[in-house]
């Protein structure tokens, strides 16, 4: 394949990585931004939404569409649950101290990692995409008679995968719709800006905090969902997707949505096109480069703000 | 009518109210005056939950505040302009007053009442908060807490570092909450401020209860505020 067709396979691979990307740092930003608090247990909310959507999937039976439906909705508000039930009974008693959260969300990752190793097992297993149509790509090439589309061999994609990207986009835009636009979302960006404050205006803070950690972990859930046809579902899956949402909201501006969508699609983009030319390996290196990067002459990251 | 009875309270291991007792009614102001550090500010958060008590009682007519969530003392009719106004500073002007209006359920008319108090305001509704001047986020702190419809109103040095004009603005509005039966408790540092419009002063110092000053003794001992004050 020459270059450019290939350029664009890259291109494709990167964007269904950075969508559900996106969609995890959301999360990740969203808890770090209200709460303060850095989930170092979001990978493998992310990894549970996977696993569940196979069990959910296996359960319902019926046909891939309807399996993948029920894995869609039952898998992220089953984890959300369970994050906000973590929440009240761990990260609530320990008053939100940022340093013993990071420790008990430590805790946290090796007890839901280890819990799915002795239920699930250490298989990785697909879930059965609910339509997977190839398409074939074009490309144009300057010919005699000028510019002329052809369809390269090789150069195609699947409707699952654009389906992923544009399903990331549309809840991504909820998330903002809800958070500017709603009540809810008022209450959460008031405690975000000054929790004390907000509780002189009674807002109950720490049924905030339950709701957004919840909301969260079933947002990397749902990204756990999307990317279990593509890649099967692990219980080791959440280590590399956490290390990459922490480069995502690193180099965004920890707690900035618009900084994380920007992020997530550079990091993804990045990541997809490296790894086809050259390696995942040389991918992962320079995203942590380009963190470490961010750190040094922009520590507040690419949208956040100095503090005051 | 707010009382406060044997309150002991303070941060961690560090006390900072002993004992202290107080009271405030309806229709008067009543200024809580002391040095820097004397517990001011802390008596207004402990009254609002923000600090708890370790000995004592707060009470607002017949219920019991100090027993409350934090969460549910503003819905008792309280509100609360604390010290440096520390509004929501990425939320616009009228978010900013929806918080303040969704806490007692208030509709767009509570609102419009506040907002013939601030005119101004009103010019800048869809503005950030942290883009106002000094003196309109005073008036915008003001407003959100007079979205609760409060039957008591806490007010830690409104007038710090405004402008006469702004002063006077201020000083208007608690004057009329003041007519309007609200209870007013008012931190300030301000002698002459306190002169013009306090019914009643309390002196604390170290936490503890100084002195107390009816509106008759004031207009007599502007001097013996002075000197505790040590001003």
């Amino acid at each position: 394949m020459e270059f450019g067709p290939y350029l664009m396979l890259a291109m494709l691979e990167g964007a269904v990585l950075a969508a559900v990307l996106a969609l995890m740092a959301s999360g990740l930003s969203l808890t770090f931004g209200v709460m303060r608090v850095v989930n170092v247990a979001h990978g493998e909310f992310y990894m549970l939404g996977a696993v569940m959507a196979w069990f959910v999937a296996h359960l319902v039976g019926g046909g891939a569409a309807i399996a993948f439906i029920a894995a869609a909705v039952i898998a992220p508000l089953a984890v959300g649950a369970m994050a906000a039930a973590a929440d009240m009974t761990i990260l609530k008693r320990i008053d939100y101290d940022p340093e013993r959260t990071i420790v008990a969300t430590i805790g946290l990752l090796y007890v839901i990692q280890q819990v799915t190793l002795m239920t699930y097992g250490a298989d990785a297993r697909p879930v059965e995409p609910p339509f997977n149509s190839r398409i074939a790509l074009p490309w144009f090439e300057w010919g005699e008679e000028g510019l002329a589309l052809y369809y390269p061999w090789g150069l195609s994609t699947t409707s699952y995968k654009l389906f992923v990207i544009a399903a990331a986009a549309v809840l991504i835009l909820a998330v903002r719709l809800f958070m500017t636009r709603t009540k809810a979302g008022l209450i959460m960006r008031a405690t975000q800006l000054d929790s004390e404050m907000a509780t002189a205006f009674g807002i109950p803070v720490e049924r905030v905090y339950a709701a957004v950690f919840g909301i969260g972990a079933g947002l990397a859930a749902l990204a756990g969902v999307l990317i279990v046809p593509v890649q099967q579902a692990h219980y080791l899956m959440g280590g590399d997707a956490l290390l990459l949402s922490f480069i995502v909201v690193i180099i965004g501006g920890l707690g900035s949505m618009a900084g994380t969508i920007v992020a997530a699609i550079l990091i993804g983009m990045s990541d997809g096109i490296i790894s086809v030319f050259f390696s995942p390996t040389l991918a992962k290196i320079l995203a942590t480069l380009l963190v470490a990067l961010v750190l040094v002459f922009r520590p507040q990251g690419l949208f956040g703000s100095r503090p005051r | 009518m707010l009382r406060i009875e044997g309150l002991t309270a303070g941060y961690g291991a560090a006390t900072v109210l002993r004992d202290l007792t107080l009271s405030a009614a309806p229709g008067r102001i009543t200024c809580l005056m002391g040095r820097n550090g004397a517990g001011k500010t802390t008596t207004l958060k402990a009254i609002m939950g923000l600090v708890r008590p370790q000995a004592g009682r707060i009470q607002l007519d017949d219920t019991v505040i100090s027993d409350l969530s934090p969460h549910r003392v503003p819905a008792q009719g309280i509100g609360y302009v604390p010290q440096g106004r520390r509004l929501f500073g990425e939320l616009s002007v009228a978010q900013n007053l929806r918080v303040g209006l969704m806490t007692r359920g208030s509709g767009a008319e509570v609102q419009e009442e506040v907002l013939d108090l601030f005119p101004r305001l009103r010019e800048r509704m869809g503005q950030r908060a942290d883009t106002l001047s000094g003196g309109e986020q005073q008036m915008l702190a003001t407003a959100r807490a007079l979205c609760l419809r409060p039957r008591l109103l806490l007010l830690d040095e409104p007038t710090e570092g405004l402008q006469p004009s702004m002063i006077e603005a201020i000083r208007q509005v608690i004057l009329t909450l003041r007519d309007r039966g609200a209870a007013v408790l008012l931190v300030e540092q301000r002698i002459d401020a306190v002169l013009a419009m306090a019914d009643h002063v309390h002196l604390i110092e170290n936490g503890r209860n100084l002195e107390d000053f009816d509106a008759a003794q004031l207009t007599r001992a502007p001097d013996r505020l002075r000197r505790h004050l040590g001003v």
